[in-house]
């Protein structure tokens, strides 16, 4: 039920990466099914790596979903992101496990070697940290994800050793 | 022989692929299987001979892998020097296996490993054999309750969901609430990874007892590797005709689907979850009507957890008397514990109900990590709270735990030790809460929000006469004013450790004490006569206020100290004290 202006709109996107034909086949699969909106940001988030403004507006547009709406159930979930983020996204597991084994030193280990805040991007590009409630792999406490790679048992020390080892990877590519 | 590799999250993360994948090069066909439970074994690689004896071995590096080729081989080998231990051996044999019966035995992507263990026996009989009723029947008899948290009879919802008058379409749903939030738990996610099958044939015989032909798994989107191994779980479910049209030759028909959430711990409660289904902001309405008169599109559905499914085919194999046979009066049968935070011995287990908080903490889990003093094991996540190590007696059981103030709840137990602060933990619990809070109830959203910043001011030494009174008084208003789960159980954590530990509030508030040693703010740091003047905290400092010459003892300007504990973190002769 987008506004007729809508309709006419050439669809143009701040950030030029952002190719919105890639996801038709989603549009596609979902269409006419009701309850489709999380799986659908779920894909954009994929393709995209976060979900501007912009693009928002497109999905609701072409869901017929109300634009308020969409906004209201992005904010809702944790998993949604609303600015981009570095190549190497970080999970910092801040589970009670975790807390107890020490999880704001390694915070504050990672805040001081990238000099950045939760959700913004390092300087070269490479990393984001964000804070997570669970990764579920409390045994390892304290850990952090990246990617899909579980790291565990750290230490303020072995964090950094982490970290510098990737940046030496992508340094070396 | 057969070698096998635990490959759950935490088996992968402790090095188990780089394990498997030399295995692989060396031919050795080693067999995935999921988390055994003993995660601080992890990696772990048993090895199968042909009369079915199995060995353990443990903490498997590369060099126990290459001995582990060569016992495999028949060759030589000092394999034996990592074998598991036999006190740890025993821990995993003092357990009771229903909902974890396979993990980490069978390798989960194999379908007809899990047929081999009696797998879809039970899912046949329910369809073939028995009406919904002797089915639900069975469930009544074994006593089960929702493992989720709140213990509710499982056979009483499958009863109304089943009594429950379809619309014209004849839709039912059957939902497994796989969206573990609860920080401190991971039991779903191992019964998933290592045994999906076990899942399917739950909500398999949940269907056909409701009379729904449509299942969905709601899970984490956090737990990439279970929705893997669920995904082709499925599909070989389908390719053996378990799932489909006209199950076993009957006129049974039942098939199911994923789907991943996006983060939200609100979502665990049912009306949530199905908000959150329907592709909505997950809030909670008011109950009644109950989901299973008016659930997932309005249609009746029957929600239950991951564990309460897994369980369900072991008790429609072997009887709902051999179920009730364990436990207690009140709380039949087994359940599965993570057991993480300060223990020795740290992972998934899964005992009968009745057994004491100190047989696990001592017995399965070893006791606490460094021999330090074992303070209070908090039970039930966010909703639930610490009990002391002085009611390390209490059982394990629904009604008696309810009774300390905690609750079962889904099944962490994070353990902590004299390092770990209460009040601090309080403020934690509190700090997720606030952040978890859907905000649909005021006392709720604000409510918290005013508990949280009580217990932030006392946390950095700000607290003040009356704030314990004022916490208590809070908590009250907030459990009676929401209508959610979430709401009405948040402020158990302060509410325990006040109960429990109102000393160190005390200490915190009117001697500016932490007697843990864990809030930075209440610290004093002072250099003592170990000190040689090597000024290396002198350098480190940020706030330059360390003084004192080379070879010659410092001393740190209190007025200027930001208690960060550089000092304390740099010194190598031990010599920055803290109190």
């Amino acid at each position: 039920m987008g506004c007729s202006c809508t309709d006419k709109k050439v669809w143009q996107f701040s950030d030029p990466t952002i190719d919105p034909s890639l996801m038709e086949g989603t549009f596609e699969k979902y269409a006419g099914s009701p309850g489709t909106l999380i799986p659908i940001l779920q894909k954009a988030q994929d393709l995209y790596g976060y979900l501007p403004f912009d693009l928002l507006a497109y999905i609701a547009h072409r869901t017929g979903i109300q634009p308020a709406k969409v906004m209201g159930v992005v904010t809702f979930y944790t998993q949604f992101r609303t600015k981009p983020i570095g190549k190497n996204l970080i999970l910092l597991c801040q589970g009670t496990a975790c807390h107890v084994n020490g999880s704001a030193d390694i915070e504050e280990a990672i805040r001081d070697h990238l000099q950045v805040e939760e959700g913004e991007i390092t300087e070269n590009g490479l990393f984001t940290y964000n804070n997570v409630a669970c990764l579920g792999c409390c045994s390892l406490a304290p850990v952090i994800m990246i990617g899909q790679k579980f790291y565990g048992n750290l230490t303020k020390e072995s964090v950094v050793d982490v970290l510098k080892k990737l940046e030496q990877e992508e340094g070396a590519q | 022989m057969k070698v096998t590799v635990g490959k759950g999250s935490c088996g992968i993360a402790a090095g188990a692929g780089e394990i498997f994948s030399l295995l692989e090069q060396e031919s050795a066909s080693p067999i995935v299987t999921g988390c055994i439970g003993m995660c601080y074994l992890e990696p772990i690689v048993n090895v199968i001979g042909d009369d079915g004896k199995m060995q353990i071995f443990v903490n498997v590096d590369e060099t126990a892998a290459r001995e582990i080729l060569k016992l495999s081989r028949g060759e030589t080998n000092e394999a034996d020097k990592y074998a598991i231990k036999k006190e740890d051996l025993d821990a995993l044999d003092s357990q009771h296996r229903i909902a974890l019966v396979n993990c980490g035995i069978i390798d989960p992507e194999n379908i007809d490993e899990y047929i081999a263990r009696q797998g879809y026996e039970a899912a046949k009989k329910c369809i073939t054999q028995l009406s919904p009723d002797q089915v639900i029947d069975v469930i009544k008899v074994s006593g089960l309750s929702g493992r989720g948290g709140a213990g509710f009879p499982t056979w009483f919802k499958w009863k109304a969901a089943k009594d429950a008058r379809p619309g014209p379409d004849g839709k039912k749903y059957v939902i497994c609430n796989a969206d573990e939030g609860d920080p401190g738990a991971f039991m779903d996610r191992a019964v998933i990874e290592g045994d999906p099958h076990a899942l399917i044939e739950g909500m398999m015989i949940a269907a056909r007892a409701i009379g729904s032909d449509e299942g969905v798994v709601y899970v984490r989107a956090e737990y990439p590797l279970a929705i893997t191994r669920l995904e082709h779980a499925l599909t070989q479910a389908r390719e053996k005709g378990m799932l489909g049209k006209n199950i076993f030759g009957s006129n049974f028909s039942f098939d199911m689907r994923i789907k991943a959430g996006a983060g939200a711990f609100v979502c665990g409660e049912e009306t949530a979850l199905i908000a959150s289904l329907e592709g909505e902001r997950g809030m909670p309405r008011l109950k009644p009507p109950f989901p299973a008169q008016k659930g997932f599109w309005q249609k009746p559905s029957n929600i239950n957890n991951v564990e309460t499914y897994a369980n369900v085919p072991w008790i429609l194999r072997e009887g709902g008397e051999a179920f009730s046979a364990l436990g207690t009066e009140n709380s039949k049968g087994t359940k599965v514990f993570a057991l993480t935070g300060k223990i020795a011995k740290g992972g998934l287990i899964e005992i009968p109900m009745g057994k004491t908080i100190k047989d696990v903490v001592y017995g399965v889990g070893g006791g606490i990590k460094g021999g330090k003093a074992f303070k209070a094991v908090q039970m039930g996540g966010p909703s639930g709270g610490c009990i002391p190590a002085a009611l390390e007696d209490t059982m394990i059981d629904y009604k008696t735990l309810g009774a300390t103030g905690a609750i079962m709840g889904s099944g962490g137990m994070v353990v902590m030790d004299e390092t770990t602060c209460m009040v601090d933990m309080a403020r934690f619990f509190l700090d997720f809460t606030c952040k978890e809070s859907c905000g649909k109830c005021t006392h709720c959203r604000i409510g918290n929000r005013r508990m949280l910043e009580v217990l932030e001011r006392i946390c950095a030494g700000d607290g003040k006469e009356g704030d314990v009174e004022l916490l208590s008084d809070l908590a009250v208003q907030v459990k009676e004013a929401s209508l959610c789960g979430l709401g009405q159980t948040s402020p158990n954590p302060v509410l325990t450790t006040i109960r429990y530990f109102r000393e160190e509030y005390d200490d915190h508030i009117l001697r500016k004490k932490c007697t843990a040693k864990s809030c930075k703010p209440l610290l004093t740091f002072t250099i003592n006569d170990k000190c040689i003047g090597c000024t290396l905290c002198k350098k480190k400092c940020p706030s330059d206020c360390i003084t004192g010459k080379v070879k010659e003892k410092h001393e740190i300007v209190q007025a200027d100290c930001v208690k960060c504990g550089k000092c304390k973190e740099v010194c190598k002769f031990d010599a920055v004290s803290v109190d």
